[in-house]
């Protein structure tokens, strides 16, 4: 019997045969994206192209979604959690707190201008709130913390520097460092904190001066901060050497 | 006399077959980040009968300890992933197929039907166009899962930002439990369609990929 062209066995086997290889080629196609998606870069990093990826994202929230008039939600007292010690990089240090100092790098110098007391930072108006602490794991606990603004805190000891592009900051032992863009440091929210659920920060939380920035996860609520730099380029960031994104935006 | 039948439009057949690959992807790093906060269980109140996920499972998958790379996975997939969707969606709107999908008054009796036929109960099974009765009303449940996947996950994603989406979704906390929970809705979803794409066998896997099936026409005096 001669193979009729039209019948529709032939062209449901030619159409077969065309769709599975464009299945086939799609998949192969997806293969080869996966291995340059997976490509490694430095040790202990993510691969470069997930990175640049956590870049883009980075610019379409900072460009099309982040205001400093978005606020966190507080709560009242009585929703407040018993929020655990989950790390202490950075906090084995010798240094008794009496002895502590901050010191601060403003914008355009490589040197600090000032090494700051307690009492320095006490001095600045006294901000409360309560906000939900999210850590990149994925628990959540609602804490209040008690501090100075950070935006107060530039306009006093570093006027001017709300120019720069980022601020870094570190334990005295700089062995615990976060980078932070400016508008996430400038936030109303964001707390130089020395007290926490009304008792004066314990040190597993940082004693005596940490970061409490809501808009951020916790990786970026630094410990016993030692040191502020105000700087254009970014500074480096603990946890995005160990793979996380360096913008880590709630 | 044969003739050859439309089964499924080309534009669904790629929103299909690249959603496949897009959502293993996305449940794969999800379960990377859930991994590093697992509070969820099966069970009747305080009584846990299987905590998601049990030792064994970790075990065996190696999915422990990846958890920024999940995440920057993550966040890069759901761009596909939410654009592959609302494209689907928009297409189906504007092309009219929404009529074949969605249910229909009479759908939610007759998939009791279409059930009862499938689990080999003497039940005819209820005329259908493209999809019967029960597909109708999985399918766009699933479409509907889609949407809230989606919207649950950029409420977790910035809850800041986005403070009125988290709200919406009941918060932080019950945003991240409806993610959950919808994606095992998509595992079992996609245990029954496996054996059912099975069960129906090689010429509707086929419609799936080629668009078309061979059809009997009757009445028909040929050519």
């Amino acid at each position: 019997m001669a193979i009729n062209p039209n019948d529709p066995k032939v062209e449901i086997a030619r159409r077969t045969r065309r769709s599975f290889m464009v299945l086939g080629g799609g998949a192969v196609a997806g293969l080869a994206g996966w291995a340059a998606l997976n490509r490694r870069g430095a040790e202990g990093d993510i691969p470069p192209a997930l990175r640049s990826i956590l870049g883009f994202n980075e610019r379409v929230v900072r460009g099309a979604l982040y205001s400093n008039d978005h606020l966190v939600r507080t709560y009242p007292e009585s929703a407040i959690g018993n929020i655990k010690v989950n790390a202490d990089y950075g906090l084995d240090d010798d240094i008794e707190d009496a002895d502590w100092r901050l010191a601060v790098t403003p914008y355009g110098s490589s040197q600090p201008s000032a090494r700051l007391t307690m009492a320095d930072l006490r001095a600045l108006p006294r901000v409360e709130e309560i906000i939900d602490f999210k850590c990149v794991e994925g628990w959540s606990t609602v804490t209040k913390f008690t501090g100075a603004r950070l935006s107060d805190f530039t306009a006093k000891f570093a006027p001017g520097s709300e120019k720069a592009e980022c601020v870094g900051m570190k334990t005295p032992n700089e062995e615990y460092y976060v980078g932070l863009d400016m508008p996430s440091a400038l936030h109303p929210q964001t707390l130089l904190a020395y007290e926490m659920n009304g008792k004066p920060l314990e040190p597993g939380h940082g004693a005596p001066l940490r970061l409490a920035i809501p808009v951020k996860y916790g990786i970026k609520n630094i410990k016993r901060i030692g040191s502020i730099e105000y700087t254009d380029t970014r500074p480096a960031d603990y946890w995005a050497e160990q793979g996380y994104d360096w913008y880590a935006g709630l | 006399m044969n003739t050859l039948e439309e089964k499924h439009k080309l534009a669904t057949r790629w929103f299909h077959w690249i959603n496949f690959p897009i959502l293993s992807l996305m449940i794969f790093s999800g379960l990377l980040i859930y991994w590093s906060y697992d509070p969820y269980n099966i069970g009747i109140g305080s009584l846990t009968a299987i905590h998601m996920f049990p030792d064994w499972f970790y075990n065996v998958t190696h999915i422990d300890h990846k958890l920024a790379y999940g995440m920057a996975l993550h966040f890069f997939i759901a761009w596909i992933f939410a654009l592959n969707g609302i494209a689907y969606v928009v297409y189906t709107v504007v092309s009219g197929e929404w009529r074949e999908l969605a249910p229909e008054a009479k759908s939610f009796g007759e998939a009791l039907q279409v059930m009862k036929h499938d689990l080999g109960l003497k039940v005819p099974m209820p005329p259908q166009g493209r999809y019967n009765a029960a597909q109708r009303i999985t399918y766009s449940a699933i479409i509907v899962m889609g949407g809230l996947s989606l919207l649950s996950g950029l409420a977790i994603y910035k809850p800041a930002q986005l403070h009125w989406l988290t709200a919406l979704m009941g918060g932080y906390e019950w945003a991240r439990w409806e993610h959950f929970w919808l994606t095992m809705g998509y595992v079992g979803f996609f245990a029954i369609h496996i054996a059912q794409v099975i069960r129906a066998g090689w010429a509707n896997f086929r419609s799936m990929v080629c668009g078309y099936d061979v059809v009997e026409v009757e009445g028909s005096h040929g050519d």
